[in-house]
């Protein structure tokens, strides 16, 4: 393994390219996952984000670079290896004719050390099913058996690949919950979505793919120079107000769309202060003022913008 | 778990997703059934089977007997192997520990028990209600239903790697068997089939599996061996099983 890699590092990747004939899906990409993190790769439909996942889980092979998993190529990484992750791929019908825990013990047998059948149905939330065939299942039951067989084997590595895709609300909250659970026991999680508020949740650490390269890296506070950004302060006018009314300082600063003013400032507190001390001077209560900041979602949107996509 | 309990819960497992899977049930165990007793009730007499004279209701009990292996290790196994592959099923366990010759192994040995309880099952019915003699050659009988099934479940995988949908999976397997169930000796007497229609059943297994099956009833060869027939299905095993070996794929045919 000539890779830099760590013992803290589960998963190293430099240089990672993958072609299929002329076309170039991943280029060039590098990538560290330290143990115990929660990893989340981000990425539009088509931007390579599922070649990459599958290259790492030993289902493809690359065109070109270096990648380690657990100290090993997936490449030709065998079933010692294979013991030692869990997966939730992005998407695998089910043996309709079994019962959820006939499918997980079945699972369990394929393990070295697997964990209690019936605590990880109990986990994922079947526990009420668990005699129940998996044809008469959800569609978000269904996933969620998916995440207990990635469980079952007590992986070091979870590869998560869109987990809570079709859950209702209250289905994700409970999945992220098992995850966050995941993560204080110690394990790793590589995880991909397409729901910022999920990766804003869980992840420690996000990459974000666009056109087969990664646009930016980072906790999600951070990503994208996001806990540098300015800050956004909107309100609409008082009735019979123009926005030149509004204190010099400010009128230069303000747009106006839809009748709501918008100022950015890098000065949020002292920006405030001079429109609201206008506001009062003027007997206006500003009712619906509001300051915001950009959310991860704004960040991705940004940076993911250029990459037209093909839906994969 | 050592590695024949890790065999054995996957075959145990994989019997009974064949068993609780409904299509499996009718087409595979009960269709076989109903041809027997139908074929019985309409075609009575004898024919003539290689010089010897033979009743109707006994050809009818080997001929049917290759449907069913067929059905078991060719057609239900082959739609088996096409809709788990291409739900992503194979592909999931492809990312577990358990070696992939045990999913092969488990699938084809599930056609090959399902072929052996369908004969026993024919047999019975066949001496019962319509007095058909059982061979005294049981072994030789055995050694071509386990050879037969074996050879058609590798037939199987080898197709399974040109059908692409799962709707297509039940269309391809039938149209290749029912024709040749009419001109392989299954349905029709041989005797009775044109010269020419014999001489394309004969390029393809199922002729000679009929054979294999009839020739322990052939009460005045007291059971011998059809080692030819044998030697022709064992060819079509080992040919199909490198084709299966070169093409076969885990993932669904839409993932490059």
């Amino acid at each position: 393994m000539s890779a830099a890699s760590r013992p803290a590092d589960v998963i190293t990747v430099r240089g990672l390219r993958k072609s299929y004939g002329a076309h170039e899906v991943v280029r060039g990409i590098d990538l560290t996952v330290s143990r115990g993190e929660v990893f989340a790769f981000l990425g539009p439909n088509g931007a390579g984000k599922t070649t990459t996942v599958e290259i790492l889980e030993g289902y493809r092979a690359r065109s070109a670079g270096e990648v380690s998993v657990l100290g090993e190529d997936p490449a030709g990484a065998g079933r010692e290896w294979r013991g030692r992750i869990g997966l939730v791929l992005q998407s695998c019908t089910m043996p309709a004719e079994l019962s959820v825990r006939e499918l997980v013990a079945l699972y369990a047998g394929f393990y070295p050390a697997p964990r209690d059948i019936d605590e990880t149905i109990d986990l994922v939330g079947l526990g009420g099913q668990a005699d129940q065939r998996i044809s008469s299942l959800s569609g978000g039951q269904v996933r969620r058996m998916e995440v207990a067989l990635a469980l079952i084997g007590d992986p070091e590595l979870i590869f998560l690949d869109e987990p809570t895709t079709g859950f209702d609300p209250a289905a994700r909250q409970n999945a992220w919950e098992v995850i966050a659970n995941l993560k204080a026991i110690g394990k790793t999680i590589f995880l991909t979505t397409h729901y910022m508020d999920e990766a804003q949740r869980l992840a420690d650490r996000v990459a974000v793919i666009a056109a087969g390269a990664i646009v930016a890296e980072g906790t999600p506070a951070t990503l994208g120079g996001r806990d540098q950004a300015r800050s956004i302060i909107s309100f609409t006018l008082p009735a019979g107000a123009e926005t030149a009314a509004l204190p010099a300082a400010l009128a230069s600063d303000a747009r106006v769309a839809d009748g709501r003013v918008r100022l950015e400032t890098d000065a949020p507190a002292s920006t405030l202060h001079e429109l609201t001390s206008w506001a009062l001077a003027r007997g206006d209560e500003l009712t619906d003022l509001a300051v915001s900041r950009p959310t991860l979602e704004d960040v991705y949107l940004a940076l993911t913008a250029e990459d037209v996509g093909e839906s994969s | 778990m050592s590695e024949a309990a890790l065999f054995s819960r996957q075959f145990r497992v994989d019997m009974l997703r064949f068993w609780r899977n409904t299509q499996s049930r009718y087409f595979t165990i009960l269709l076989p059934i109903v041809f027997l007793v139908i074929f019985a009730a309409i075609f009575k007499g004898v024919t003539v089977v290689e010089g010897h004279v033979m009743k109707l209701t006994t050809f009818y009990v080997p001929g049917i007997m290759a449907m069913g292996l067929i059905s078991a290790s060719y057609v239900n196994l082959t739609q088996a192997v096409v809709t788990r592959r291409e739900g992503g099923e194979l592909k999931r366990l492809r990312g577990t520990p358990l070696p992939a010759a045990y999913v092969i192994c488990s699938r084809a040995a599930v056609g090959v028990v399902i072929a052996v309880v369908m004969a026993v099952i024919l047999l019975v019915i066949g001496n019962v209600a319509y007095g058909v003699p059982v061979p005294h050659a049981l072994g030789a009988l055995l050694v071509a239903i386990v050879v037969g099934a074996a050879a058609f479940a590798c037939v199987g995988f080898a197709v399974s790697t040109v059908i692409t949908t799962v709707e297509a999976a039940a269309p391809a397997t039938n149209l290749t068997v029912l024709p040749l169930y009419f001109i392989s000796g299954v349905f029709v007497p041989e005797r009775q089939i044109p010269a020419f229609l014999r001489d394309i059943a004969e390029v393809f297994p199922i002729y000679h599996l009929a054979r294999a099956l009839r020739e322990p009833f052939i009460e005045a060869h007291g059971g011998p061996f059809a080692a030819g027939d044998i030697a022709v299905l064992i060819l079509w095993g080992v040919v199909s099983l490198a084709v299966a070996a070169r093409r076969f794929r885990w993932t669904p045919s839409d993932e490059s």
